[in-house]
């Protein structure tokens, strides 16, 4: 991006990185001409579970792994597509991320720095999968922590299905996140939260209220995610190599336990505490500590 | 979710397999792949049931046009017949590139 | 909506009975207790989430782990593993009876999945670090709660009783958003194995190690917790001979019937994974 031209011009170049496919994500993340899919749709591994409830399969089930190149170094992007089932986690969706995870594991204790990066555009389980996919959801957690002793594992959560359920610990657990303001991070969706604990305690409708919440503007405000971008693939694409060239965090978010417990402490569950006050009560920092 | 399978005598070779498309809200899936028994050979898994006439209709008419000797695979969740046609219009033209 | 929690929770009987204690901790909250106890010829630490009518989150007050409960199993598990550096990793056994991730608009606000992935780091890092870890599932094992508080385990033993549940949702919830009548949802699990609440229908994925029957979770006698202590002690010897990852939910003939997509995945990618001179 030219940095001399205006903010117009900025604006226009722009390419919606949230408007892609899992399939063109991928590619916009990986080198040029280094895309190349694993497991794509013409291997037709799709869920054995959804037909046999009358729910119309996707080929890929819903997962893009694609293996390439990110600033030259061997990488592999796994790419959650959100338009369908909601981005949900079966079992074939959660095993690919997680054979992924776990083949990048090997090639890094046998020397090569495969280089993964998720792209979480999910509700969380797959309903329908019910205890498959909460079974993958902990494979997937289980691979993450073993593969990032060696290597960043990058989050990117662009929107506009945000990351919820089971799949928000596994953005929990990343080195490094990535999101834009449009994404969501959270475990209960609104609509949940909403169903379980009545409209006085959310509103799911109200849009507004849910990003103060839980989006992606707020989450970086309170170090709960590292890089804030626009959305725009170079931009994107941008902050995931610059997390690989920054390396490993000397703590993950997940292990700043203390620092977390203090932070409880210091809130007041009977104050009806907001986003804006929460800025204020957190700040920045304590991220990548 | 209701199967249905359709055969068309086709003249067009396809160069190689395409994908295009999701299995979201509005649009479908379509994989084809090049066949060698000199027809089209189409089986639709949608989740809208009762279309059958419809998807006839619409695939009728695309294979009259573009009578693609190919294996075809449509994956779809609910798309109007105009979606399911421009669908069908990238994968052969993806198929030709 | 919270039931009324009437009777007392599976996860302190089973704390008390396999360790002799509260577990208690000071300084933390009363909803996660900790004990140290001995287990077969040596010694092991015992967790559980329990309710705590007057715990400082309301959402978390009936059994749920919430924030609190989150960020301190990861405390006193991470106290484990640093407290064993260097010398034989002790056995966790992870007593499992969570009625869910607490469910709130300020649970949200504070990062309720930060919290339970920081519980999911310290057990997965301590099963790395090579400390067995078992699951006890003595009750209830929902969703979010489970990942966070025993799923990360090498092995899951469990009780086999009707008032065991592993699922991804609530049955009243998972009806309504799946437009079933939770007779239909019962009546589903039957035939689609993983829509199943029932444990037996669990083990048949090959998620769980060992399905102990005949036990009373409520009540259990003297001899009822002697046996599951030896079923915890058997697994705990197993894991030691063998490694520390997950594989083994896979690699047993339930899941290979049950499993086999996950099994063809694997097998497929591994064997398209390399040969990538892919741009380079």
């Amino acid at each position: 991006m030219n940095a001399g031209a205006t903010p117009l011009e900025r604006l226009l170049a722009r390419r919606s990185f949230i408007e892609l496919s899992a399939r063109e994500r991928a590619r916009e993340i990986l080198d040029p001409g280094s895309f190349r899919e694993l497991l794509g749709p013409f291997d037709r591994l799709h869920s054995p579970w959804l037909e046999m409830q009358n729910i119309v399969p996707q080929e890929d089930d819903g997962v893009v792994i694609a293996k390439g190149r990110i600033d030259g170094q061997p990488a592999v992007v796994m790419a959650i597509e959100g338009a369908f089932q909601g981005g949900s986690m079966g079992e074939v969706a959660g095993a690919k991320i997680t054979c992924a995870l776990d083949l990048a594991l090997k090639d890094n204790e046998l020397g090569t720095p495969t280089r993964p990066v998720l792209v979480l555009e999910t509700g969380g389980v797959r309903l329908q999968e019910a205890n498959l996919g909460l079974a993958a959801i902990a494979e997937i957690q289980a691979a993450i922590v073993a593969l990032r002793r060696y290597v960043p594992v990058v989050g990117v959560i662009a929107g506009m299905v945000g990351c919820f359920g089971g799949m928000s610990l596994a953005a929990g657990l990343c080195s490094a996140l990535i999101a834009t303001r449009q994404a969501r991070l959270g475990m209960n969706g609104p609509e949940v939260i909403e169903q379980e604990a009545g409209i006085e305690e959310l509103d799911a409708a109200d849009r507004r209220l849910v990003w103060s919440l839980i989006g992606g503007g707020q989450r970086h405000a309170v170090g709960l995610v590292d890089e804030l971008v626009d959305d725009d693939a170079a931009a994107i694409a941008g902050a995931v190599r610059a997390a690989f060239v920054r390396g490993l965090p000397a703590r993950h978010r997940s292990e700043q336990v203390a620092l977390f417990l203090d932070r409880l402490a210091a809130v007041d569950p009977a104050e009806k505490l907001n986003g804006p006050a929460l800025r204020v009560l957190w700040g920045k920092g304590g991220s990548n500590g | 979710m209701e199967i249905y399978e359709f055969r068309y005598p086709a003249s067009i070779a396809v160069g190689r397999r395409a994908h295009v498309g999701v299995v979201g809200s509005g649009d479908l899936e379509i994989l084809l792949e090049p066949a060698a028994d000199g027809q089209a050979r189409v089986r639709v898994r949608t989740s809208v049931d009762g279309y059958g006439p419809i998807w006839k209709t619409v695939l009728d008419r695309f294979f009259s046009r573009f009578p693609a000797i190919a294996a075809i695979e449509i994956n779809d969740f609910g798309a109007t017949p105009a979606m399911v046609t421009l669908r069908l219009q990238q994968a052969f033209e993806e198929s030709r590139a | 909506m919270a039931e009324a929690e009437t009777t007392i929770s599976r996860g302190l009987i089973w704390l008390r009975a396999l360790t002799g204690g509260e577990g208690t901790v000071a300084g933390g909250p009363a909803s996660v207790r900790y004990a140290e106890a001995p287990l077969g010829d040596g010694p092991a630490c015992f967790l559980a989430v329990v309710p705590d009518a007057g715990g400082r989150f309301p959402r978390a007050r009936h059994g749920e782990v919430g924030l609190l409960e989150a960020w301190t199993l990861a405390k006193l598990v991470g106290d484990v593993v640093a407290a064993d550096e260097g010398r034989v990793r002790r056995p966790i056994v992870a007593v499992v009876d969570v009625r869910g991730q607490a469910y709130g608009r300020l649970e949200e606000l504070l990062g309720i999945h930060q919290a339970c992935a920081a519980a999911v780091d310290a057990y997965a890092s301590a099963r790395l670090a090579g400390h067995p870890l078992i699951a006890l599932l003595v009750g209830r094992a929902m969703s979010g709660a489970f990942l966070a508080h025993g799923y990360q385990a090498n092995r899951i033993l469990a009780l086999e009783d009707p008032g065991v549940l592993v699922h991804a949702m609530g049955k009243q919830a998972a009806a309504r958003v799946t437009r079933r009548s939770v007779a239909e949802l019962e009546e589903l699990g039957n035939t689609v194995l993983p829509m199943s609440y029932d444990i037996r229908n669990l083990s048949r994925l090959g998620l769980v190690h060992r399905l102990i029957s005949g036990i009373d979770p409520g009540v259990p006698s003297a001899a009822d917790v002697a046996r599951v202590a030896t079923e915890l002690a058997v697994a705990v010897a197993e894991v030691r001979a063998g490694g520390g990852g997950l594989d083994l939910r896979l690699e047993n003939d339930a899941a290979r019937k049950t499993r086999a997509a996950s099994l063809e995945v694997r097998r497929r990618m591994a064997e398209q994974w390399a040969g990538d001179g892919a741009g380079a």
